[in-house]
């Protein structure tokens, strides 16, 4: 099921029919937008639901934008929406985009069906972009030399808190993690930023998940007392930090531990890529237009995917060329930067292709602070003290 | 009164070459303090503060200094300060979001950036309405005038060009890609330059208004300082065109810079994020707002040495200096 998005056609003033492209003396750039349709997920608040266009209207933004500029240099943008049903092969899908005509496709896919695509690309002119998993081995061990990631990883997100955590002197956590494979990578990446950053790990427990329903009528009356519960019987500690990626506990823990502690990680104080309340280095802009454009606020994976559209479209001004060759040559060149609300440039690791950035930190409501964290020295960036740096790396680009 | 102190002054200039400078108003927008500071230029201290609207960025003066404009960003409107009174006596319909605009030569018209829009909006100051909108790049931030007034070149934020308008025809007439996140834009006042800074590419590039080309493009280097801290945001050149200044954000410095060898003379220490300029009318000093320290830093244009620093409102952004 295939969704053209028109994106600025109509404001160009060219002919719009369903398979619509733009008029001869424009340039078009197609890019395809890759993701599994696992939006409306039961979340333990309701306010945590995501958005069924989570990402999309991300894209959609970074099309007008793109389009705006290409007005100049007679250049368009295309997007094509194709969800995929989870676990469903993305292989035909890169087989049809590559006939017709689509470089550029941007993912938002659990890591192994990532990896398909990305093979199937391998060999057609094609660059993928990650704009949703969060798995390092997708940057170390399993990472591809077409696969440009503007997702953050998880050690990069744990690392980011943990410096906060540390400037505030709470170096003692209590680590509760999920029992699912993804909040045991989320553990094992905030365990490494214990180390990494000098804090301790006095206590720690998994929160298994029974089963049940998310919400039920009485069920608050249980948490309250079942949360206290669990939180005893650990020796004390500065901040409990959880690592619960499948909304199973987190949020149920502020404000009902046994000990009178903060909460971060996978509640209360939360480390992200973005975040909707961000208003500061020129973001109100973003915000407003992407308010404007999708009826709600900026969430991660919006960002994520509206910075791989602009990078894109930074390569096809930049060039002024819409080749594949060209863009993806400007993209990986050392000298690359794009800006994205986010202070400073923002540039690629020659090393794995992952997008360098900073991680906000915010508690639902408002960002608290930003890392890295002043004092957080490194030779070559400072955004390199987040996340997994050069000289660890088993990344081979190939 | 003022007038006869003026003249007085002038009076004693002219037979006296090392006397006190002239004392003119400087006016400074205080970004997260709803206010405007104004302060003496000659005691460096401040006269007075006036309340204006929501978030004000934006700050210019009327060719005859009898009126102040003030963008009150998140009020979407453009205040209108009596200068005597100090009272706010009118608004401008600017468009939505308004952050920075440039005069007139002539002060007749007031041009627009509308951040959000992607608009450059032109007001017909007398009449208090709106003549035009012209569509440019996404994020049109930056607002320079040429000389002649023919001219006026918008920077986009994120399209990260220069567009060049023709103001008679209210058409764009030539687009000139810069560094990332273009945030001013200046013109030499013979008119053969505009000079560009982009705040993320860390770069000035001084463009040729006749070719529409890149002729320079001006690097900052500070040892012990990070590149990605080197913002260049703020612009000012004297009028006989020899020197430029700079201001660098979050370096914390104002570069000068030679305006014909294009070289960076010296790095001025001043306050924490640093990024509006304004001269005063006689050039002797070029004032800078430091955003994160809540001071402004007077700069002695010829020896290039701060002078002093004053403590304004909270986030100064922007500064304008009363005409001659």
């Amino acid at each position: 099921m295939l969704v053209i998005v028109l994106g600025l056609l109509a404001l160009l003033g060219l002919a719009a029919g369903p398979a619509a492209a733009f008029a001869d003396e424009v340039k078009e750039v197609r890019i395809a937008y890759v993701h599994t349709l696992e939006r409306g997920r039961i979340t333990l608040s309701v306010l945590d639901q995501p958005p069924a266009d989570l990402g999309l209207a991300g894209l959609r933004v970074g099309i007008n934008d793109n389009n705006t500029t290409g007005r100049f240099l007679k250049q368009g943008f295309l997007l094509e929406d194709v969800p995929l049903k989870p676990g469903e092969d993305p292989v035909p899908v890169v087989e049809r985009l590559a006939a017709s005509g689509t470089h550029f496709i941007v993912t938002d896919l659990p890591a192994a069906d990532l990896l398909k695509l990305a093979d199937a690309a391998l060999g057609k002119e094609m660059l993928v972009f990650n704009a949703g998993a969060l798995d390092d081995s997708l940057r170390e061990q399993d990472c591809r030399a077409n696969v440009i990631h503007t997702a953050p990883t998880y050690t990069m997100l744990a690392d980011g808190l943990a410096q906060y955590l540390v400037w505030k002197q709470w170096r003692n956590w209590f680590l509760v993690t999920g029992s699912h494979p993804a909040d045991k990578l989320w553990g094992d990446a905030l365990r490494r930023s214990a180390e990494r950053f000098g804090a301790k790990i006095v206590a720690e427990k998994e929160f298994a998940d029974t089963g049940g329903a998310r919400q039920s009528d009485t069920g608050h009356a249980q948490v309250q007392r079942q949360m206290p519960v669990f939180t005893q019987d650990v020796p004390d500690y500065d901040v409990l930090v959880a690592a619960d990626r499948s909304e199973v506990f987190g949020t149920y823990l502020p404000y009902r531990t046994w000990l009178p502690r903060p909460v971060a990680g996978s509640a209360g104080l939360m480390p992200s890529s973005w975040h909707p309340s961000f208003e500061g280095w020129g973001a109100a802009q973003i915000q407003n237009r992407f308010e404007k454009a999708a009826h709600r606020r900026m969430l991660s994976e919006d960002m994520q995917a509206w910075t791989a559209v602009r990078m894109i479209g930074e390569g096809a001004t930049r060039t002024q060329s819409v080749a594949l060759k060209d863009i993806e040559a400007y993209i990986k060149a050392p000298e690359f930067s794009i800006a994205a609300f986010k202070g400073q440039k923002v540039t690629l690791r020659d090393w794995n292709l992952q997008l360098r950035q900073p991680v906000l930190l915010g508690d639902g409501r408002s960002v608290v602070s930003i890392s890295p964290q002043e004092g957080f020295l490194h030779e070559f960036s400072e955004l390199d003290t987040l996340g997994i740096d050069r000289p660890e790396t088993s990344c081979k680009l190939q | 009164m003022r007038n006869a102190a003026a003249l007085f002054a002038l009076g004693l200039l002219a037979v006296m070459p090392a006397s006190p400078a002239l004392a003119y108003k400087v006016y400074v927008s205080n970004e997260k303090g709803n206010s405007v500071s104004v302060l003496d230029s000659d005691s460096m201290e401040v006269i007075k503060t006036i309340k204006v609207g929501q978030r004000p960025r934006g700050i210019t003066i009327s060719k005859d200094g009898k009126f102040l404009y003030v963008c009150a960003s998140d009020d979407d409107t453009i205040e209108i300060i009596d200068t005597s009174s100090y009272e706010i006596v009118g608004t401008l319909p600017s468009g939505p979001d308004p952050e920075l605009f440039v005069l007139s030569p002539d002060g007749k018209r007031l041009y627009v950036a509308n951040e959000d829009d992607n608009l450059v909006t032109v007001i017909d100051l007398e009449k208090r309405s709106v003549i035009t909108e012209i569509p440019v790049g996404v994020e049109p931030e930056g607002m320079g005038v040429s000389p002649d007034g023919k001219t006026v070149v918008n920077t986009s934020e994120t399209t990260n060009m220069a567009h060049f308008i023709d103001v008679e025809a209210h058409e764009i007439t030539n687009n000139v890609l810069v560094d990332s996140r273009p945030r001013f834009a200046e013109f030499k006042q013979d008119g053969s330059e505009v000079w560009v800074t982009a705040e993320i590419g860390g770069t000035v590039s001084v463009i040729d208004t006749k070719t529409h080309t890149i002729k320079k493009k001006i690097g900052f280097e500070i040892p012990g300082l990070a590149k990605e801290a080197i913002q260049p945001v703020g612009v000012r050149i004297t009028k006989d065109g020899k020197k430029a200044f700079v201001a660098l954000g979050p370096a914390n410095r104002v570069a000068e810079i030679d305006g014909d060898t294009y070289e960076v003379k010296r790095y001025i220490l001043v306050g924490q994020r640093v990024w509006q300029l304004a001269f005063t009318p006689d050039e002797k000093y070029v004032i800078a707002t430091n955003g994160n320290s809540n001071d402004v830093t007077f700069i002695d244009v010829q020896s290039g040495e701060p002078v002093k620093s004053t403590p304004v409102g909270e986030l100064p952004w922007g500064v304008v200096v009363q005409p001659q």
